[in-house]
């Protein structure tokens, strides 16, 4: 049915634009149809992207959907777009939190509700134009966009201290990336002097020959920008403050969808283009280093936090420190890891950010002082509280427990010093969550004002529910997400080890594996780690 | 048809655009003169529609003169597509400054005849500048602009900031133009000549690098410097941008500006392209001070005028890199800069009016507070303009940052490159914190009260033009295949054929 629309000819444009469509036709409704509009649409968004899910073919090219027009000849710059296993589930990811985002901002956003929407659509066309992106211009655009409607946002809809938040999460992140816009500049001069024609598009960068010290630069330059975002210990003081000072959707957005751009520039750039940089043992060593600091140091800083909101900023901190240390582990299990904590941190901490959310519209606060023995009151409330802070530590049958648990392992082939360290890091989850579970729900209900809080309504339900069944489904179940990946992950980590990977076509060729002349111990590391599960 | 200036009548042909616009300038004087009337205000929108009819006839000529070509590449006029696409340039700065200023200079009560023909005469000052190669007539047309100009800035005599501005630009232009002077002359005795394309014939052909040549492109370096606003030589802009009725400033943030940079580069990478590497140091670290230092400057400023004219020094900054790189990619870069740069910088000069009620008051960053919340539109589009400025993608200010980096990257200046993609990043926070006043922060008492709103008023001509640029900017960013080609192809004059080619690889 899908083939009879030529679903795979315009989906991804679709996904892309059609948010933008979204955001202008919001401006010709009443203010009080804002909402309901801006649900529908992007639920209808979501709906449209599920046939992704269906059309993507594992077997097939590692590339699929693609397309090319050409956008400015001159300089070689295309309008080209592609998915593979990798931005795959993270356009998915963004397509399901955005409606959930809009349902769980009903009740936050009580003013210039078009102006919200607007900008949180016009946010969801550039998330999704990152994912898409092939050609590395285009990137570089939709990169940079998502800053100004999360400015916007953080700035207006914020809380105290909204302006000092949103323009140092502005700053920060323009910063990077206008280091890696000179970065790409420098790749497409490269590339140029050697295929003899301008072009941006990934498939012509990706093997564009560097020297090591070149590497390096460029490695420097994409990598701050990418790990600013992220962010990586120590570029991560801009956290807390955004997502402390943002409105529920505008932190459920940042942290589910935002952080994950940086994650996934580390998985489709920085790896593919300058394997060297990344393969060289004190450029592993630094970045684990960095991940096992974030890791622990969020950990501890996270667990004296008196404000949950705050809290749960943190977290995101040590949960993106398990990336980076899946990510530069360099294994296939160690990136597919990274990869399922991505999206597991973004449906369980987006669901967090909701809850504490839910909590303040009753109360008007987020010290966690100010809660104890919410269970006996809101039983709804709690247990979805309980089961997203299970996922969030990374308790099996979790989505987080899998995710976590092939990171730790993929790091634990290579350097098992520091993936014992950052094994630490899920007990330090426990630490910092589950006293704050406690002292929300389970103390002694003290305090009179919290007898009357009225449990989840409907719309609540149907903002967190779907959640929870991801985070438990995921748990229980991660085959289709691995196995979709898998192609997209092996061509990265052979590419990395120095094999050659067909980037145009399906990537590394499945079964001449064994052909491609590699360290057998080291190899290790790439067996598909989802075939065995 | 060929031009052949050994035949004195195609210089007629060849300065046609000149010719219909100083005739036009002429026609406004008179026509002011005679509409004048004893205590009343005149009438800007007639007068300023004949002047705008003066650059529409002139901008046809320019258009005609694509069809000619000329002998060689060094008459004393220039037709080639570089000083074409230039005029198109000063005609429409001139042109926004004028649709944008109908009610300021009505509100000012400002002589409306004389202003509008001064603008035209300023604008054949530049035509000239851009349109010769001969070192005297650029000074002769460098002049008409500045004299032009230094009215302009002193204009509203009921103003003392007006009349200071004037008098301190006039003390430090004179100044400059002296070292300007002093360059040519030093110049012609180190070539022999005072044609540009002659003189890059002698370097090369034997005069080789004399202390006699060092001095004098220093002297025009530091000449040019003033005039382009580089930093260390850029003291008086501050004090005269904000000074100058917000029309002046407008046009002199755009145009003259403009001018300049086309003489600067005329000069620099013809005349002296065979001594590359003895002047190249000099711009560079005139590119380098200027974008550090003007972009650190603007972050303390609290008033959007002065904002805007450290801004204006910053991206004349970003502007020299393109001079330092010196090849076709960054000319062509400097071009599509300038055009760009022409309509955001009319645009925001255009909101600053509108906010400050066509007058010199309310220029505080405290009276944009809640702004954009009581009046959208004008919210929207400033937010646009400052984008731009600042160069974010999406804008036209985007793709010029970005055509300007090609050049650099293409001449392997990457240090330029780095400094100048880091000072963006500082211009961002002043840009941002205008967003962040219009948007993020409560009215207190500034332009955004209530009973303020009736002071700000927007006549047609303003928001149409307004809008227009609004829409040409993101145009500019989101399709700018076109103008790119163009720009690159007008750059193409300036270079010999083998240098620079699409395709060649950098």
């Amino acid at each position: 049915m899908l083939n009879a629309v030529a679903y795979d000819a315009w989906i991804l444009h679709a996904l892309i634009w059609l948010p933008l469509v979204g955001a202008l036709g919001l401006f010709l409704l009443p203010e009080s149809r804002a909402k309901e509009f801006a649900f529908g649409w992007t639920g209808g968004i979501f709906l449209l992207s599920l046939g992704l899910l269906v059309q993507f073919d594992p077997g097939g090219a590692l590339f699929q959907f693609t397309s090319t027009a050409t956008w400015i000849e001159m300089w070689g710059v295309s309008y080209s777009l592609g998915i593979d296993g990798i931005s795959l589930f993270m356009i998915l990811l963004s397509t399901l939190i955005m409606p959930i985002a809009v349902l769980g901002s009903y009740n936050y956003i009580k003013e210039r509700e078009q102006g919200f929407y607007a900008l949180l659509l016009l946010l969801q066309t550039g998330i999704v134009g990152v994912f898409a992106s092939m050609d590395l211009f285009l990137f570089y655009v939709f990169f940079e966009l998502t800053l100004v409607p999360m400015y916007f946002i953080v700035g207006i809809w914020g809380g105290e201290r909204r302006i000092y938040a949103a323009v140092k999460f502005f700053l920060y992140t323009a910063a990077g990336s206008l280091l890696m816009l000179v970065g790409i500049f420098y790749l497409y001069f490269q590339a140029w002097s050697v295929t003899g024609a301008p072009s941006f598009h990934y498939l012509d960068l990706v093997g564009t020959p560097l020297s090591f010290v070149e590497q390096l630069w460029l490695f420097a330059a994409f990598g701050v920008a990418f790990s600013i975002k992220v962010p990586v210990f120590p570029f991560h003081t801009w956290l807390p403050d955004a997502h402390v000072e943002a409105p529920t959707p505008g932190s459920v957005v940042l942290a589910a969808i935002l952080l994950k751009l940086g994650t996934y520039g580390f998985i489709r750039f920085l790896l593919p283009f300058f394997p060297l940089a990344a393969g060289h043992a004190t450029v592993i060593a630094v970045m684990l280093g960095l991940a096992v600091v974030g890791i622990i140091y969020a950990a501890w800083v996270a667990a004296v936090q008196p404000d949950a909101k705050k809290l749960v900023a943190y977290t995101s901190v040590a949960h993106m420190g398990f990336v980076v240390l899946g990510v530069f582990a360099l294994t296939a299990t160690g990136i597919q890891g990274a990869l399922i904590v991505m999206i597991s941190h973004g449906i369980s901490t987006g669901a967090l950010f909701l809850l504490v959310g839910m909590l303040y519209e009753r109360r008007h606060t987020r010290l966690i002082e100010d809660f104890g023995g919410l269970a006996q009151v809101t039983p709804l409330l709690a247990t979805a509280f309980v089961i997203t802070a299970l996922a969030t530590i990374g308790v099996p049958g979790t989505s987080g427990f899998v995710g976590e648990f092939l990171a730790l392992l993929g790091a634990f082939e290579r350097h098992p010093v520091m993936a014992a360290l950052a094994a630490t890091g899920v007990i330090f989850a426990a630490y910092y969550m589950l006293p704050m579970v406690q002292k929300i729900l389970f103390n002694s209900l003290e305090r009179e004002e919290n007898r009357t809080l009225p449990d989840l309504d409907r719309r609540e339900v149907a903002v967190i529910a779907p959640l929870v069944a991801l985070m438990i489904g995921l748990g229980v179940y991660p085959q289709p997400v691995l196995e979709r990946m898998e192609p997209a992950v092996q061509a990265v980590v052979q590419h990395v080890e120095g094999g050659t990977v067909d980037w145009a076509g399906q990537g590394v060729l499945g079964s001449d594996q064994e052909e491609i002349a590699y360290d057998p111990i080291r190899s290790v590391g790439a067996e598909p780690a989802g075939s065995d599960r | 048809m060929e031009l052949d200036f050994a035949r004195q009548s195609h210089l007629i042909w060849a300065l046609l655009p000149e010719i219909v616009l100083s005739i036009s300038a002429m026609a406004v004087l008179l026509a002011g003169v005679w509409k004048h009337e004893e205590g009343r205000p005149q009438d800007a929108h007639w007068l300023g529609g004949l002047a705008l009819a003066g650059l529409l006839l002139a901008a046809v000529a320019n258009g005609w003169l694509y069809g000619l070509s000329e002998v060689g590449r060094d008459g004393i006029i220039a037709l080639d597509g570089f000083r074409l696409f230039a005029n198109w340039l000063f005609l429409l700065g001139a042109a926004l400054t004028i649709v944008v200023s109908f009610t300021y200079v009505e509100r000012q009560r400002l002589q409306v005849g004389e202003f509008y023909a001064l603008i035209l005469l300023a604008t054949v000052g530049m035509m000239f500048m851009g349109g010769t190669r001969d070192l005297i007539l650029i000074f002769l047309g460098l002049e008409t602009m500045s004299i032009a100009a230094y009215v302009l800035t002193a204009y509203n005599r009921r103003d003392r900031r007006s009349a200071e501005a004037g008098l301190k630009y006039f003390l430090l232009g004179a100044f400059s133009t002296g070292f300007l002077l002093y360059g040519i002359a030093l110049a012609y005795g180190a070539t022999g000549t005072t044609n540009v394309a002659e003189m890059a014939v002698s370097i090369e052909g034997g005069a080789g690098l004399s202390g006699l040549l060092v001095a004098a492109m220093g002297l025009l370096a530091i000449g040019f410097g003033f005039k382009v606003a580089a930093v260390p030589f850029h003291m008086w802009t501050p004090d005269v941008y904000e000074g100058a009725p917000s029309p002046s400033t407008a046009y002199m943030a755009a145009a003259v500006k403009a001018a300049s940079f086309i003489a600067f580069v005329r000069v620099f990478l013809v005349a002296f392209e065979g001594v590359y590497t003895s002047w190249f140091p000099i711009l560079w670290w005139l590119a380098a001070l200027t974008m550090v230092v003007a972009n650190l400057v603007a972050l303390t400023q609290a008033n959007v005028k002065r904002m805007l004219a450290y801004s204006s020094v910053a991206h004349g900054g970003y502007l020299l890199v393109a001079i330092a790189a010196a090849n076709q990619m960054a000319t062509a870069g400097l071009l599509f800069y300038l055009l760009v740069y022409t309509f955001m910088t009319v645009g925001a000069f255009g909101i600053l009016m509108v906010v400050s009620a066509q007058s010199e008051e309310r220029l505080q960053l405290e009276d944009y507070s809640g702004l954009g919340w009581r009046q959208p539109y004008l919210g929207i589009l400033f937010t646009i303009f400052l984008l731009s400025l600042a160069g974010f993608p999406g804008t036209g200010g985007f793709m010029g940052k970005i055509y300007l980096l090609q050049g650099a990257a293409e001449a392997h200046l990457w240090t330029l490159a780095v400094i100048l993609v880091l000072t963006t990043v500082v211009s961002y926070f002043y840009y941002l914190r205008v967003s962040w006043y219009m948007w993020m922060r409560p009215a207190e008492g500034g332009a955004g009260e209530p009973g303020e709103d009736s002071a700000i008023f927007a006549p047609l001509p303003m928001r149409v033009a307004l809008v227009a640029t609004a829409g040409i900017i993101l145009f500019l960013g989101i399709f700018p295949g076109n103008i790119l080609d163009f720009a690159f192809v007008s750059a193409q004059d300036l270079f010999p054929p083998a240098s620079g080619l699409i395709g060649g690889g950098p």
